[in-house]
């Protein structure tokens, strides 16, 4: 399958949204809602839940199903509140010792005027920071759209598990066909230069594993199931932990990125202050 | 029928005689003697603009400013020891073009990526300094400008040194996939380790700062200045407009805007910038252990 195809089969419609997801693998979800600063974004869903009988925070982006719970979600764009309600719900979770869920489905942050004004940057930075030694494990499963620091405020994870047609990207397809070929419609060779299916990015490592999905949506029963027993079985085994090692790990996991994909010249650069 | 001898001679171009004739008798003018400024318009002398710290006499627009030259203005004379000079991208995705853009990019900024790195003095105090420039791919973050900002956090954090880093970034580097933005998180990473281990961590934020970097280390000082006029922001302000089909409110996005809004901490000119950051440093060296007040 093209990268493209893959692309689309994550938007495509009717394809199961984050509150899917909640449903069908976790039991008593209690939504949580607000950031206590400004208000409640309806594109992150956030609570706590059971896992078989283990209590766990799931935070989810939610696209919403019909158009009006689309627009109510803004489609899936989160605003600043969206991502200090997740970071709230977190440091809860560190609190009570429960696990960390999060199910990824965004095309991107909200870009505009209200999600500018109130620190759209800021508040990814800070999620990306206080993830990182977040005292308890954390497990993000991309399930569609995986766009660029939107996706990543709520990946920085102990593992990063993946469904077949998802995505993840620094850019979207539409983004960079635009600024590379000044041609928006060149998607196509846009999604392949990009190297964002859950292949590609096995090969990097920026994922560890990838969740087989079947072609049609009204069937994922087995997908629901086999996230459910796996996430259970990975959760029980970081939780027995030592914390020291959990966050190490996860520091490493992100620091090996880059470490030694360069080229080290002779000379230095060619002209010098001072 | 004899022809004229001069059937196939080139006709004499009016042009081409100007050209040999007077321009060559003309004075050399250097390219790029005069600048106009953006904001007032005024011609000014490229050499008094840079003596200037490239800030427009007449109305302090601040003009972009490389690497080096900002080094020069910032640190104590012949204190800047440079890190990781010698590192280079490539091109690990295999991203069509990116060796061709990364060659131009070299030969426009002069620079072997988008950040310098080092150790310097600053008003005599020590830190570790970090210096991003925009003439290498608008400042983007690709694995490499990852990596030195993040060897440079752990070197401050394993000497207990401050942290002083000048940002201007288009955000991360689309030609690096998914190795970009995996930059965020790491970089990340290690500015929390340096602040978890009680270091001071300035960011001066510079036009244009956005994307990837404003959602990673630029936004994640204890105390974040930014220049007059500095356009800063996540989505750049020609996403927005078309996303969000409405004209921007002026000064949207601007240094000013983002001081208003409450995020950053406050906005200093250029050439007083040493001497702020000098003062900080000094609020913040650390008591001695056992000593007494």
């Amino acid at each position: 399958m093209e990268a493209f195809e893959r692309v689309a089969a994550s938007r495509a419609k009717g394809r199961p949204t984050g509150l899917c997801y909640i449903q069908n693998i976790f039991t008593d979800f209690m939504e949580m809602h607000g950031d206590r600063r400004f208000g409640d974004d309806a594109a992150i869903v956030s609570g706590i839940a059971r896992l078989y009988e283990m209590p766990v925070t799931v935070i989810a982006q939610e696209k919403g199903s019909t158009t009006k719970d689309k627009v109510h979600r803004n489609f899936g764009s989160a605003h600043p509140e969206g991502y200090r309600k997740a970071l709230r719900q977190m440091k809860l979770a560190e609190k009570f010792g429960r696990p960390v869920i999060c199910f990824v489905d965004t095309a991107g942050a909200f870009c505009g005027i209200s999600a500018e004004e109130r620190g759209e940057g800021q508040s990814i930075a800070e999620n990306l920071m206080e993830m990182m030694t977040l005292k308890t494990p954390i497990i993000s499963v991309f399930i569609g759209e995986g766009g660029s620091g939107g996706a990543l405020g709520l990946a920085v994870a102990d593992e990063v598990w993946m469904l077949e047609n998802a995505y993840y990207s620094v850019i979207s397809p539409e983004g960079c066909a635009s600024i590379l070929w000044k041609d928006r419609s060149k998607v196509k060779e846009a999604s392949q230069a990009l190297r964002l299916t859950a292949d590609d990015l096995l090969q990097f490592h920026a994922i560890e594993r990838v969740i087989p999905e079947p072609k049609d949506f009204s069937n994922f029963s087995d997908v629901y199931e086999s996230i459910k027993a796996d996430l259970y079985k990975s959760l029980q085994q970081k939780l027995s932990e030592d914390e020291t090692e959990l966050l190490q790990k996860r520091y490493d996991r992100f620091r090996k990125f880059g470490a030694d994909t360069y080229i080290t010249v002779k000379q230095n650069t060619t002209n010098h202050a001072n | 029928m004899k022809l004229p001898k001069s059937l196939f001679q080139k006709p004499e171009n009016p042009l081409e005689w100007y050209d040999s004739h007077i321009k060559n008798s003309m004075p050399d003018i250097p390219d790029q003697m005069c600048i106009s400024c953006a904001k007032c318009k005024a011609i000014l002398l490229t050499g008094d603009l840079n003596e200037n710290a490239r800030v427009c006499p007449k109305c302090g627009y601040h003009f972009r400013m490389n690497a080096r030259q900002r080094i020069g203005l910032i640190t104590d004379d012949a204190s800047f020891e440079e890190m990781d000079g010698n590192m280079r991208s490539k091109n690990i995705i295999g991203f069509p073009n990116y060796d061709k853009k990364l060659w131009h990019a070299r030969l426009a900024s002069g620079e072997n990526e988008a950040v310098v790195c080092g150790t310097a003095k600053i008003g005599g105090y020590p830190c570790c300094l970090f210096v991003m420039d925009s003439n290498f791919m608008m400042g983007s973050m690709g694995t490499v400008v990852g990596e030195k900002i993040t060897r440079l956090f752990e070197y401050a954090a394993k000497h207990s040194l401050p942290v002083i880093g000048f940002t201007v970034s288009g955000g991360a580097r689309m030609q690096e996939g998914i190795l970009s933005l995996m930059q965020m998180a790491k970089t990340s990473a290690a500015v929390k380790r340096h602040s978890d281990g009680g270091n001071l961590y300035t960011a001066v934020l510079t036009d244009p700062t956005t994307g990837g970097v404003t959602a990673s280390f630029a936004m994640e000082a204890d105390v974040i200045i930014a220049e007059p006029g500095a356009l800063i922001g996540f989505a750049g302000p020609r996403v927005i407009e078309q996303n969000m089909h409405q004209k921007l409110p002026p000064n949207f996005q601007t240094a000013e805007f983002l001081l208003e809004k409450g995020f950053v901490d406050d906005i200093v000119p250029r050439k007083q910038q040493k001497e702020y950051l000098t003062r900080l440093l000094s609020l913040h060296q650390r008591r001695p252990e056992h000593g007494s007040i």
